[in-house]
C-alpha cells in the first residue's frame, strides 16, 4: 500500500526533509538536525504537521452521553471549548487507543486519534452506538492539523498574518486568555479554523485544525511569522524525544491492547463512577477497570536514568542489577539520550518490588548490563 | 540528501568507509550519517584491538537509533578518531573527513564495493 501524503507534503519537501513512512503516512522525520528541532521547542517554538492524526466528530443530541458509554472518562462534565485526555478501551480494560476529545459545541465533540488506530477507534465508535442519538464523521482525510510548540508559541500565534479573533464564532474565550486543553474559534484569511491549547512535547503550545486545501497558506504564514522567534519546523524524531523526556505515554510503545490504563499510571482518566445519563450502566471496559483498580498491580510504569552513555531503547529487558546472575524485572517501552538532559532516559514496566525511586537497575543494552536507577516521571517539566 | 560518494574510496553493503593506506581509514558514509541522524555517542575499540573484516567493532547511537559499525577490514587498531568520540557532531558534518573513525594496519580485506556499486546499493 501507498503512504498517504499529507497536506503539506510539499511543503515539507520544499523544505528539504526527510521523509518515513508512518503509520501508513509519509511524514517528515526531521528538516536538519533532530537535537537542534528538540531544542528549538524547548526554547523557542517547533512547527509540526500532524495532519495523519484522525479526527473523528461526534453530533447530535446524546454525543457527549454516548462517549460517557464509548471511552472512560466522563465526558459529559466537559465544558463547552474545553478538551480531555481519555482513552478508550476494549471490554476487557485494555487500551484501544489514547485519545484527546475537544468540545467544540454543547452537541458535538471532536474525538482525535492517533494516525494508526484512527480507522480502529471510528469503527469501535460506531460498534457502541446502540440506543444514543449520536452521529459520528471521520474528517481525518479532509483535516489538517498544524502545531506551535515552545515558549514563544503564543507570540508567533498572535503576529501571523491572516490569522484573527472573531467574537461572533470563537466560542466564549479570547485567544489571550485561552487556558490549557481548551479551545478556541479564529479566522484564518476569513474561514474558520480550531485553534487548541494543546499539545505533546511537554511545553506550551497550540494545535490549529484547518481544511486541507488551506494548510499550506497557514503553514507559510506560520514560518514567516515565527522566524523573527525562533521557530524551526520539527518532525516526528523531535517529537519522540520531545513527548519522552516530558513523560507521555506512546500508543504502541507505553500503551497497547495488554496494557490497562492502571498499568500505565494513568488509572485517574479512568472515572470508574461517573453518572450514566443515557443508555447502558456500565461503560465499555468498566467491569475490568473497576476490578483492575482494587488489585494489587503485576507491573508498574516507571522512568529510568541511564548512568552511562548506552542507551535503553524499546524492547530492551531490564534487569535487577549490573552483575552477572541478575534477573529480568521488566521491559523499555521507549528510551533515548535525552538532548535536554544529556543522558540516557527510558520509561520501562517493572515489577512493582523494583519500582521505589532511587532503586538501582540495569538496562541489558545489547548484550551488556548498563546501569540505570528509577525516577519519578517526568524527566522535564517545562520552567513556569 | 547525500551526495556521491568519493570515487577514491571503497565501502562496505552496511556503510562504511575504507580508504587504503599505512594505515588504512575507516568512517561510515554520509548515507550512514543521514539516516542515524543527529550522533551522540561513538563506541570505538581500543587502540591495539585485533579487527576482523565484516565483524561488529563498535557502536554508533543518535537520539533516535543505533547502529553497529562493521569494520571493512581485518588488521590491528592504530588510532580512533579521539576528536570524534568527544564531539561525535562531527560525523554527521564531515562523515568522509574530521569524522573518521578508525585507523588501522591491515592484514586483509573483505568484501568491498566501488563508488559506483555503493552509490547503486545505496540507491535502492
Amino acid at each position: 500500500m501507498t503512504d498517504q501524503h499529507s497536506p503539506l507534503h510539499d511543503e515539507h519537501v520544499a523544505l528539504g526533509a526527510t521523509m518515513t513512512p508512518f503509520a501508513g503516512w509519509l511524514m517528515p522525520l526531521r528538516y536538519s538536525s533532530d537535537i537542534a528541532e528538540h531544542i528549538a521547542v524547548r526554547t523557542a517554538a517547533g512547527l509540526f504537521d500532524l495532519s495523519h492524526m484522525g479526527e473523528i466528530a461526534v453530533h447530535g443530541p446524546d454525543a457527549a452521553a454516548f462517549l460517557d458509554h464509548a471511552l472512560v472518562g466522563a465526558i459529559s462534565q466537559v465544558k463547552p471549548m474545553r478538551a480531555k485526555y481519555t482513552m478508550i478501551c476494549a471490554p476487557d480494560g485494555g487500551i484501544i487507543d489514547d485519545l484527546v476529545v475537544y468540545r467544540v459545541a454543547d452537541d458535538e465533540l471532536m474525538v482525535v486519534a492517533n494516525a494508526s488506530n484512527a480507522a480502529t477507534v471510528y469503527d469501535e465508535l460506531a460498534g457502541r452506538t446502540a440506543g444514543f442519538t449520536v452521529g459520528l464523521r471521520d474528517d481525518s482525510a479532509t483535516t489538517a492539523l498544524i502545531a506551535v510548540q515552545g515558549p514563544r508559541a503564543a507570540q508567533i500565534l498572535r503576529a501571523t498574518a491572516g490569522l484573527a479573533e472573531d467574537a461572533a464564532i470563537s466560542g466564549g474565550t479570547a485567544f489571550d486568555e485561552l487556558r490549557y486543553y481548551a479551545c478556541l474559534r479564529m479566522r484564518f484569511e476569513g474561514q474558520p479554523v480550531l485553534v487548541g491549547r494543546t499539545g505533546y512535547t511537554g511545553e506550551d503550545g497550540y494545535e490549529v485544525w484547518i481544511e486541507a486545501e488551506r494548510a499550506p497558506v497557514l503553514w507559510r504564514a506560520l514560518l514567516a511569522a515565527g522566524e523573527p522567534f525562533g521557530l524551526v519546523p520539527a518532525g516526528l524524531a523531535a517529537r519522540d524525544s520531545l513527548r519522552l523526556e516530558a513523560g507521555m505515554p506512546l500508543y504502541g510503545n507505553e500503551l497497547d491492547r495488554t496494557t490497562t490504563p492502571f498499568d500505565a499510571g494513568l488509572g485517574r482518566v479512568v472515572a470508574l463512577d461517573k453518572p450514566v445519563l443515557v443508555g447502558p450502566p456500565d461503560f465499555v471496559g468498566r467491569a475490568a477497570l473497576a476490578a483492575r483498580a482494587q488489585a494489587a498491580p503485576e507491573r508498574v510504569l516507571v522512568g529510568l536514568v541511564g548512568e552511562t552513555r548506552r542507551a535503553a531503547r524499546h524492547g530492551y529487558p531490564v534487569l535487577s542489577g549490573p552483575d552477572e546472575g541478575a534477573t529480568v524485572v521488566g521491559t523499555v517501552t521507549s528510551g533515548a539520550p535525552s538532548p535536554t538532559l544529556g543522558h540516557p532516559v527510558a520509561m520501562a514496566y517493572v515489577t512493582p518490588d523494583v519500582a521505589a525511586e532511587g532503586t538501582r537497575l540495569a538496562v541489558d543494552v545489547r548484550g551488556r548490563a548498563e546501569p540505570v536507577h528509577v525516577v519519578p516521571l517526568p524527566f522535564y517539566r517545562r520552567p513556569r | 540528501m547525500s551526495g556521491q560518494p568519493p570515487t577514491d574510496l571503497q565501502y562496505t553493503a552496511e556503510h562504511e568507509w575504507y580508504a587504503a593506506g599505512a594505515p588504512a581509514t575507516v568512517g561510515i558514509t554520509d548515507v550512514a550519517a543521514d539516516a542515524l541522524g543527529d550522533i551522540v555517542y561513538l563506541e570505538l575499540p581500543a587502540v591495539g584491538a585485533v579487527v576482523a573484516a565484516g565483524a561488529v567493532v563498535g557502536e554508533i547511537e543518535s537520539t533516535k537509533s543505533v547502529s553497529e559499525l562493521f569494520s571493512p577490514v581485518s588488521g590491528t587498531v592504530v588510532e580512533v578518531n579521539q576528536a570524534a568520540i568527544d564531539d561525535p557532531a562531527v560525523v554527521n558534518a564531515d562523515p568522509y573527513g574530521a569524522g573518521w573513525l578508525l585507523k588501522v594496519d591491515v592484514s586483509g580485506t573483505g568484501a568491498l564495493l566501488s563508488a559506483t556499486e555503493y552509490a547503486a546499493l545505496a540507491a535502492r
